[in-house]
């Protein structure tokens, strides 16, 4: 488990690493989870091991996002000002999404036999 | 009660306080979600938001005393990201076996989450900052956030929004996509993933397992594909805006 919590913060460190070399605009956690699964890919396997200490995290991801939706008590200003722009796109940009892409994937599902 | 207030403040200087403070919440959050059988409405993120917040409110907390302990779980938000590898990894097969229809829906879908966003509220007079919150908002927080910092943005303003698109999605998105006649359990689930991560992920999961796997596939996908695609477009952007 430990060893496995390592793996995980080590790979972060390397993408943190990686992006302040390369000057690259993708966060580090990103590059971390790309090499993790090029990792998986190449070894064909997943360690039982890691598959439980991931599944540990990822049940209580909920959890993790907690302090920073707090930060919302240094926005109410900004959201009083904007509330109008705010709500459309967040509700209607994100069901029209949900909309379009699932009928790009049901269409080119069907192209693809 | 002056005293009461005194030993609050006193304990509000320990890490120790902001840390009771996220977790308790989050655990009544969490027992009240599975109270109303986890139906979307009671989603446990929102309600320990609200708690949270309303408990610093009345004690004239300010947020960077309660983050010196609460840093400590936001901390673990970049170690889970990486955890997100897992469950991609588990849902690999899939992958290959629709590779080309699943890699364009994530890229055109993703496109269209930023698009869509941004535009809408450019069109209602949205101020800058607002806009850079919110191009990031349909990819899981920890990957939304990061973006956010580097465009430009807010990073707690986009928090705020993406765990708001991602309940907007759990609740609607489904009706939606019967609404438009989408009834394959894969386009379902990917399109949830695509504009709802992990929140959307979570409710097809408890609904459905083979939705739910594919919304995980949408979320990690695109989580990948935007934090690639946002900079570059917001590169082309400067340069085209001068």
């Amino acid at each position: 488990m430990v060893g496995y919590f390592f793996l995980l913060c080590f790979l972060q460190l390397i993408g943190e690493a990686i992006v302040y070399l390369f000057d690259l605009p993708i966060p580090g956690p990103v590059i971390g989870m790309a090499l993790l699964l090029i990792g998986l890919i190449i070894k064909k396997g997943l360690p039982e091991g890691l598959d439980q200490s991931t599944g540990t995290i990822l049940r209580y991801l909920s959890l993790l996002f907690v302090p920073a939706g707090v930060g919302v008590i240094q926005h109410f200003e900004l959201i009083h000002d904007e509330w109008l722009p705010i709500t459309v796109s967040v509700v209607f940009a994100t069901l029209l999404t949900i909309a379009f892409s699932g009928l790009l994937m049901k269409l080119m599902d069907r192209a693809n036999g | 009660m002056d005293k009461l207030f005194d030993l609050w403040h006193h304990l509000a200087h320990s890490p120790l306080l902001g840390l009771c403070l996220t977790l308790g919440c989050f655990v009544i959050s969490d027992w009240f979600y599975k109270k109303c059988k986890l139906s979307p409405l009671a989603n446990p993120v929102l309600l320990s938001v609200v708690m949270v917040s309303l408990i610093l409110w009345l004690t004239k907390t300010n947020y960077q005393t309660y983050f010196e302990g609460a840093k400590y779980i936001h901390f673990l938000l970049g170690p889970a990201t990486v955890a997100l590898a897992v469950p991609l990894y588990k849902n690999l097969h899939y992958v290959k076996a629709s590779l080309l229809p699943i890699a364009f829906t994530i890229l055109l879908g993703g496109l269209f989450a930023i698009i869509s966003g941004v535009g809408i509220a450019a069109l209602l007079g949205a101020s800058q900052t607002t806009l850079l919150s919110l191009a990031p908002k349909s990819v899981t927080a920890p990957v939304a956030m990061g973006l956010s910092e580097v465009i430009g943005g807010t990073p707690s303003l986009t928090a705020v929004l993406v765990i708001l698109c991602g309940i907007i999605g759990a609740i609607f998105g489904g009706a939606v996509l019967s609404l438009v006649g989408v009834k394959d359990k894969k386009a379902r689930g990917i399109a949830i993933g695509i504009a709802s991560h992990g929140i959307g992920t979570a409710r097809k999961l408890t609904i459905d397992e083979k939705t739910g796997a594919f919304a995980g596939l949408g979320m990690g996908l695109n989580a990948l594909v935007t934090a690639i695609v946002l900079p570059l477009l917001m590169l082309l952007w400067r340069t085209l805006a001068g």
